[in-house]
C-alpha cells in the first residue's frame, strides 16, 4: 500500500492517468460516441419505396429537412418558442439572482435556493399535467382572471393569431409559460453563482467612484453576471429547443424539433431525419456561443 | 478653515458590537492622517462612515462643515483605495481608471485624456490596454491610486493599501505615497495596523482600541508618550508596569512604561549604576535582529518584558545565556506615566 502510494507520489502522471482513463473511457464512448453515431445516421437517407435505410453518405436529408416548408417551419416555430422563453427566463431570474447572491443572507438566501430548486425535485411528467389543469378552460387560471374581470383580456389574447387558442392549455401562449416555468431555475442559479463571486468591494468601489446605483448596475453587475446569463440561457435554450413532452401535452398543434425528433425515430421509423433534425439545436447552441463570445460574454472569465 | 473632516460623537453598533464607539476627532485639510489599530479596534468601520459606505448610528459626520451623515458616496467628494484594489477584472486598466470621469459623464476622448495623465503620474503609461489581472501586485496598487485621484478628491482614503505587498515594495511605496500627498496637497487618512508605517508617513496618528481613540498625536509624541498602556504596547512596544509594580521598584507608585532601547541588562552582581530604576529577571530568550538583539527577560513579578541590546552591548554580555539571572536596569527619568492601569 505504501510502495503503491510513493509509486504514483513520483509519478504524478501515472496518477493523472489512473484518475482519467475509466471516466474518459465512459465519456469518450458511452457519452460521446453515441451522440456522433447518432449524428452520423443523418448522413444517411431513407429510400422512399422500401422505407429501408441507405447506409451511404449523402446530403439528402439535410435537403430534406431545409427544403421542405413543414420542416422549415417546425425548425422556426421551435426557435422562435426557445429565443422567448429564454429572454423572458433571463428578465425575471435577473432580480431574483441579484437579490439572492447580493442581498440575501443565512436563512432567507437557504429559503430561496431552496424554494428555486423545490419544484426540480418533483416529477417533470406531473408538473406539465399539472400545468394543463391549471390552464385548461374551466382551470384555476381562466377562473382567477374571470374573478378579477378580466376575462375579455384573456379572451382578446387567445383571439390573437398564431399565438392564441380556444383555450390557454391548447395555446402557445400556454407552452410559452408551461416552458418558462419549467426551465427558469437553470436560468436563476449559474445567474446568482456568477453574481456571488463578484466581490462586495467592486459595488462599492463603483459607487465610491461617483456610480449611482443604476450606473453600477449596468456598468459592473451586468457585465460580471453576463457569463452567468450566457451559461443560463444555453440551458433554457437547448432544453427548449430540445423539449417533446409539453409541446404535446400542452399546446397548440404545430409540431416541435423534440416532437418530431421523436415520431421521426418512433412510429416513422426515418432514423436519418431525426438525426438530422437533433443536429440543429447542436448548431443553434454552437452559433449562439459564438455570438456571445463575439459580443464579450466570457471576458470577465 | 474649516476642518476637512469631523466627527462628531459617532457611534455605529452592528448587534452587540460597538464597533465605533463615541468617537470624535478632526482632521484639518491637507493632513496626512492615520488611523492605527489592531483589527476589529474600529478603525476601518471609520473609514467606511467617512465614505458614505455605512451610516453612524449616533453622532454626526461632517465633510468639509457639512453633516453628511445621509449622504451616499457617489455624492461625496472623497475616494478611496481598496484594501484588495477593487479594479474592475472586465475593463482594461485605462478604462478602470477613466470610470469616475465616465460615470459623471465625461466624453470618451477627455476622460482617457486625463486617464492617462493619472497613469504617467503612477508611472504606468504603457499598461494602459492590459487587464488588471495581467499586473503585479504593485502595479495594481497603482492602478487602483489613479482610479482614485482621477476624481480630484478632497480627500483621499486608503484602507491598508500596502498590506498585499512585500516588504522591500511597500517601503518604496510608503515613500512614493507620502510625496504623491505633499504634491497634491489633498487630505490622506490612511488606515493600518502596521505602526511603522503610521510613525514613518503621517503627520497625526489616532490609535483605536475597541471601537474608541486611546490617543491622537503626532508619531513623536505617541512614541516618546504614550497615554495608556495599551498605546505603550502597540506603538512603542514598550515594556508596561502596573502601579503595584512599579511601588515594589521603588518608583513613583503610578503605571508607566520603559521603551526597550531605554533598557539595560546587567549580570545580576554588577552594581546597579547610579539613579537608576534595577528589576531582577531572567534571560528567557534572545532574538539576533542584525544591529541590535532583542532579549525577553522575566521578571521576578511574573511580567516578560524586552530590552533591545546594541551589538557592542551584546559583546560585553558574553556568557549570559538564556536561564541566566539578570539585572534590569533604566534611567528614571525614561519612566513613562500612563493614564491608566495596564492591560485596560
Amino acid at each position: 500500500m505504501r510502495a503503491a502510494s510513493t509509486f504514483f507520489w513520483r509519478r504524478p502522471y501515472w496518477y493523472l492517468a489512473l484518475l482519467l482513463v475509466p471516466p474518459l473511457l465512459w465519456f469518450g464512448t458511452v457519452y460521446l460516441g453515441s451522440l456522433f453515431a447518432l449524428l452520423a445516421q443523418s448522413f444517411y437517407a431513407i429510400d422512399d419505396f422500401t422505407a429501408q435505410i441507405v447506409r451511404e453518405p449523402t446530403l439528402a436529408t439535410y435537403a430534406q429537412l431545409v427544403t421542405q416548408p413543414a420542416n422549415v417551419d417546425i425548425v422556426l416555430r421551435t426557435v422562435t418558442m426557445a429565443i422567448a422563453v429564454t429572454i423572458t427566463c433571463a428578465v425575471i431570474a435577473l432580480p431574483i439572482a441579484t437579490y439572492m447572491a447580493r442581498y440575501a443572507s443565512g436563512r432567507m438566501k437557504a429559503l430561496f435556493y431552496v424554494g428555486v430548486m423545490l419544484p426540480m425535485w418533483t416529477s417533470y411528467l406531473v408538473k406539465v399535467y399539472a400545468w394543463r389543469l391549471l390552464l385548461a378552460k374551466e382551470g384555476i387560471i381562466a377562473w382567477f382572471v374571470g374573478k378579477l374581470g378580466l376575462t375579455g383580456v384573456l379572451e382578446t389574447l387567445l383571439a390573437s393569431p398564431g399565438i392564441g387558442g380556444p383555450s390557454l392549455s391548447s395555446s402557445y401562449i400556454g407552452m410559452f409559460l408551461v416552458f418558462v416555468y419549467m426551465w427558469l431555475p437553470f436560468m436563476i442559479l449559474p445567474m446568482a453563482a456568477a453574481l456571488e463571486r463578484v466581490p462586495g468591494s467592486l459595488l462599492q468601489a463603483s459607487a465610491d467612484l461617483g456610480a449611482r446605483p443604476s450606473q453600477t448596475f449596468r456598468n459592473v453587475v451586468l457585465p460580471l453576471a453576463i457569463p452567468g446569463i450566457a451559461a443560463g440561457s444555453v440551458f433554457t435554450f437547448s432544453l427548449t429547443l430540445g423539449d417533446y413532452i409539453i409541446p404535446s401535452v400542452v399546446g397548440a398543434p404545430g409540431y416541435f424539433i423534440g416532437m418530431m425528433v421523436y415520431v421521426q425515430q418512433g412510429t416513422a421509423g426515418n432514423i436519418p431525419l431525426a438525426a438530422a433534425f437533433s443536429v440543429v439545436p447542436i448548431v443553434l447552441i454552437f452559433v449562439y456561443l459564438s455570438i456571445a463570445k463575439r459580443f464579450g460574454a466570457f471576458d470577465a472569465l | 478653515m474649516t476642518a476637512a473632516i469631523e466627527f462628531r460623537g459617532v457611534s455605529r453598533i452592528y448587534g452587540e458590537v460597538r464597533a465605533v464607539d463615541d468617537v470624535s476627532f478632526v482632521i484639518e485639510p491637507g493632513e496626512f492622517f492615520a488611523m492605527l489599530g489592531p483589527s476589529g479596534s474600529g478603525k476601518t468601520s471609520c473609514l467606511r462612515l467617512v465614505a458614505g459606505f455605512d451610516t453612524p448610528d449616533r453622532g454626526q459626520v461632517l465633510l468639509d462643515g457639512a453633516d453628511v451623515s445621509d449622504v451616499p458616496p457617489y455624492d461625496r467628494n472623497v475616494n478611496t483605495v481598496f484594501q484588495d484594489y477593487a479594479l474592475f477584472p472586465h475593463m482594461t486598466v485605462l478604462q478602470n481608471v477613466a470610470y469616475g470621469p465616465r460615470v459623471r459623464g465625461i466624453a470618451q476622448p477627455e476622460r482617457e485624456q486625463s486617464a492617462r495623465e493619472m497613469l504617467e503620474l503612477v508611472q504606468l503609461a504603457a499598461q494602459g490596454g492590459r487587464r488588471p489581472s495581467q499586473l503585479s501586485g504593485g502595479q495594481r496598487q497603482r492602478v487602483a491610486l489613479a482610479r482614485a485621484l482621477i476624481n480630484h478628491p478632497k480627500v483621499l482614503l486608503l484602507d491598508e493599501p500596502l498590506g498585499a505587498l512585500d516588504l522591500k515594495l511597500r517601503e518604496e511605496m510608503q515613500i512614493e505615497l507620502k510625496s504623491l500627498q505633499k504634491k497634491l496637497g489633498i487630505t490622506f487618512v490612511y488606515v493600518t495596523h502596521d505602526q511603522g508605517e503610521a510613525l514613518s508617513m503621517a503627520d497625526r496618528v489616532a490609535v483605536f482600541n475597541k471601537g474608541r481613540i486611546e490617543q491622537l498625536a503626532a508619531p513623536r509624541e505617541l512614541y516618546l508618550r504614550p497615554a495608556t498602556a495599551f498605546v505603550a504596547r502597540f506603538v512603542g512596544s514598550a515594556n508596561v508596569a502596573s502601579a503595584a509594580l512599579a511601588a515594589k521598584l521603588g518608583a513613583e507608585a503610578r503605571a508607566f512604561a520603559v521603551r526597550a532601547e531605554n533598557i539595560t541588562v546587567h549580570g545580576e552582581s554588577a552594581a546597579t549604576p547610579a539613579d537608576t530604576i534595577s528589576a531582577p529577571g531572567a534571560v528567557v530568550a534572545v532574538q539576533f535582529h542584525g544591529a541590535a538583539s532583542r532579549w525577553q527577560i522575566q521578571l521576578d513579578s511574573g511580567e516578560v518584558w524586552s530590552a533591545l541590546v546594541p551589538e557592542d552591548e551584546a559583546r560585553r554580555l558574553n556568557g549570559i545565556n538564556v536561564g541566566a539571572r539578570v539585572r534590569l536596569c533604566w534611567p528614571r527619568g525614561a519612566g513613562v506615566a500612563l493614564n491608566e492601569a495596564p492591560g485596560a
